[in-house]
């Protein structure tokens, strides 16, 4: 682990990536879902910073793109924490397989 | 190996030992203070990369915003008192080898790929600024119309009056 080597930050933002997944896949709790989904979020910007840094001429692009994720993944826990809640509150659950029905 | 390595291997272990903390453990509240652990890992990386700005704005917002409000949901909904089903060896297994799979093929194309190395640019916050009043000036207003609308969707999902 070189900290001026592109290799390594590229690296860590694939375990990052990885262990969000597998998150996903694994876990049935909805909350430890919408958390996996931040590594997985967090990976991705990483991963332009890293870019950014190492390999691009106009420096201040890739950290405006990671400023563009961070508040799209506020948007994004927004909507999701309040479904959930929703949720919660109608099925007193928050496992994903409790989840069949569509009808609001 | 000299003192900077040192210090950079310990941030990244902070940070993998947190995002595995953030997915492996079954109570929900320590998933999430695992997240706050890589979290803040992944700002000591962005001030590594010269992205002083983008490391406040990462503990600013998903430390102090982010996962706040996964806590606050944590605490509303109580899902650890109702919920430590054993884990299914099937899908834990399923899961380990997908995310085993995604990331050697990560690791592999990494060490295929040759990425060309440059070296000149503004790294300043100013720089930042100016791209995005100037070049960038739609999406930063697209950006602020969607967080505009995901509040306003947000109160109307969770407002507690039954819809019919």
């Amino acid at each position: 682990m070189n900290p001026a080597s592109l290799q390594s930050y590229l690296l860590i933002s694939s375990a990052l990536f990885a262990l969000g997944i597998f998150g996903l896949l694994m876990r049935r709790n909805l909350i430890a879902m919408l958390i996996s989904l931040e590594l997985v979020l967090n990976s991705a910007s990483l991963n332009f910073v890293a870019l950014n840094k190492f390999c691009l001429p106009d420096k201040s692009l890739g950290q405006v793109f990671v400023i563009f994720i961070v508040a799209l993944a506020a948007a994004e826990v927004c909507i999701a924490l309040s479904l959930i809640l929703w949720f919660y509150r109608k099925q007193e659950t928050v496992n994903v397989e409790d989840a069949k029905e569509l009808k609001g | 190996m000299t003192a900077a390595n040192v210090i950079f291997c310990g941030i990244v272990i902070v940070t993998l030992t947190g995002a595995f903390l953030a997915v492996w453990l079954k109570n929900v509240f320590y998933n999430a203070l695992g997240l706050i652990l890589c979290l803040f890992g992944v700002a000591a990386l962005f001030i590594y990369l010269d992205a002083e700005f983008l490391a406040v704005v990462e503990v600013i917002i998903y430390v102090g915003a982010i996962s706040i409000a996964i806590i606050f949901a944590i605490m509303l909904s109580r899902p650890w008192f109702t919920q430590h089903s054993r884990r299914d060896p099937a899908k834990l297994s399923r899961a380990l080898i997908s995310a085993t799979l995604l990331f050697a093929g990560l690791v592999g194309v990494l060490r295929e790929t040759h990425f060309p190395s440059v070296e000149s640019g503004d790294v300043s916050i100013a720089g930042i600024g100016k791209s995005l009043l100037t070049t960038y000036a739609l999406p930063f207003e697209a950006v602020s119309l969607v967080l505009l609308v995901a509040i306003i969707g947000a109160l109307v999902i969770s407002s507690p009056k039954e819809r019919s």
